[in-house]
């Protein structure tokens, strides 16, 4: 999946705000940092020399430097103007932050897994609402609330083109908002480590212009599409007769177990196992057979399936879009 | 000390570590094939509870008692992964019973011995337990066979689980003390 992940490059307001604060505070540091480094490099140029066979002068060590402290005053009035200048510019960027509209947002709930993400739709009509993984769909141009929380230990959501950091933590509630101004795919991270597969705990904000967000979003309330006969018609037993059905769920089908991803509509996602696998038929196969060759830890116990029964499910589950 | 004396030290200490490792398990490489020996699905199923997908065939009933399950630390420990992955935890909670019963203590409601808990799991039982022959292959049954012992301290201390992958609230299955189990009662 082709995606943005690019601490310096905002595409919402939130991140333009946060990169101009990092800006700022950057030009601020790099000047002090300079300023320090120059200070230091005319005091070695005018200390006093000397080479093997005589000592250097020290004879004005115990003295004080006459005149300096003009200079050590100055350098005390510029650090502490500095310092204001940048909890001004943070106070400031958190109160735009603060400020910005969330008229019409559209509301998500993001519950974070070891080691994947769950995503629900809180639609004002609880009918409309519905559960995807992993992948996270918004209309461009339209403020996004996101009410965050944590299944097992702390995750913490980041999108680093579209927004800051923001904690989930177990038995608690936080919330943050964000913006997507441009169409795009914006690859999003786990950034606390909350055990062996962190590193393997991706996500993946598609912003589309408004009308493609709604034929999306209408895709995804509907309950999965009946197998053509065959194959995947077989498949589709197999899944249920299996242990598959005892974790997830696919809307439509007596299989409702909440335990994993809502696998309604996954051959729609573009990645599998929160961004470790591409969503191809082989990857998809490889998964299921071993999920802890390629995600050691993860809560997807191995499926042992003759290799027709395999590629009869993975069958199936491609019809699920 | 002298300094010749610190290498030879080091070796006896070195070894009698060794020595100590030797007795923990005997290590099994693959799935000890503890119920190819039973000739085919025959058992009826219980319980009519099952996940989503309803399954009336028959189920295959123990051959043997678990052995090659109870005496591997890799079993076990699978096991327990295993009880909560397919959650488990969901009905008996970490084995203190909930909507389910208790599975530290020494009642036994169909008996204790694993060939009777691989039976319990795969036919199910009345009263809320699914059967989930089929939905398991024979070998994580056994091993959650095993571990379900293990929560109630019967098997051997230096096989039973020392720590969770996840956390856990009540102490480690390594360390409880055996209950005594009887077989049959309530």
């Amino acid at each position: 999946m082709d995606s943005l992940h690019h601490v310096l490059a905002p595409f919402g307001p939130q991140a333009g705000h946060v990169h101009a604060l990092w800006m700022l505070t950057l030009a601020v540091c790099g000047l002090v940092f300079a300023a320090v480094l120059a200070a230091l490099l005319i005091a070695l140029m005018r200390a006093g020399r000397g080479n093997a066979q005589s000592a250097p002068d020290l004879s004005t060590v115990g003295r004080p430097e006459p005149g300096r402290r003009h200079a050590v005053a100055a350098a005390l009035a510029a650090s502490t103007l500095l310092l204001l200048v940048l909890i001004a510019a943070s106070i400031f960027t958190d109160r735009a932050l603060a400020r910005m509209s969330t008229d019409g947002a559209l509301r998500l709930e993001v519950t974070a897994h070891q080691w994947w993400w769950e995503v629900r739709y809180v639609e004002p009509q609880v009918a409309d609402s519905f559960i995807t993984a992993n992948e996270i769909h918004v209309p461009t141009g339209r403020p996004v609330i996101v009410t965050l929380k944590a299944d097992d230990v702390i995750h913490s959501f980041w999108v680093p083109s579209l927004a800051g950091k923001k904690d989930l933590i177990p038995g608690r509630t936080t919330t943050m908002n964000f913006r997507a101004d441009r169409e795009g795919v914006y690859r999003g991270q786990c950034a606390e480590f909350c055990g062996s597969q962190h590193a393997l705990m991706a996500f993946f904000v598609v912003a589309d212009a408004p009308e493609r967000y709604q034929a999306w979003a209408a895709a995804q309330r509907s309950p999965a599409p009946e197998p053509p006969p065959g194959p995947p018609l077989r498949g589709r037993e197999i899944f249920m007769r299996s242990s598959c059905a005892m974790c997830h769920a696919i809307d439509g089908t007596p299989a409702q177990a909440v335990r994993g991803p809502n696998l309604t509509h996954m051959a729609s996602r573009g990645t599998l196992a929160a961004g470790s696998l591409s969503n191809t038929p082989d990857d998809l196969k490889r998964w299921i057979a071993d999920p802890q060759q390629i995600k050691p830890g993860t809560y997807m116990p191995a499926t042992q399936l003759s290799s027709e029964d395999m590629d009869a499910l993975v069958g199936y589950l491609q019809t699920l879009r | 000390m002298t300094d010749s004396a610190v290498p030879s030290l080091a070796i006896a200490l070195a070894l009698a570590m060794a020595l100590a490792g030797c007795e923990r398990e005997m290590r099994r490489f693959e799935t000890p094939p503890d119920n190819q020996a039973s000739p085919s699905p025959q058992a009826p199923r219980t319980s009519s509870l099952q996940p989503a997908g309803p399954r009336d065939d028959p189920v295959r009933l123990p051959a043997g008692n678990g052995q090659g399950y109870e005496d591997n630390a890799y079993s076990v420990s699978q096991g327990k992964r295993l009880y909560r992955w397919y959650n488990c935890a969901g009905c008996h909670a970490q084995g203190g019973g909930g909507m389910g019963p208790a599975l530290t203590d020494d009642q036994w409601r169909y008996g204790s011995e694993p060939a009777q808990i691989f039976s319990t799991i795969v036919q199910g039982r009345p009263n809320g337990m699914p059967s989930f022959g089929g939905h398991l292959n024979e070998d994580q049954v056994w091993q959650l066979t095993a571990y379900v012992r293990s929560m109630s301290g019967q098997l051997r201390k230096d096989v039973a689980p020392g720590r969770g992958d996840t956390l856990q609230a009540n102490e480690p299955e390594a360390a409880r003390d055996p209950e005594p189990a009887r077989p049959g009662t309530k």
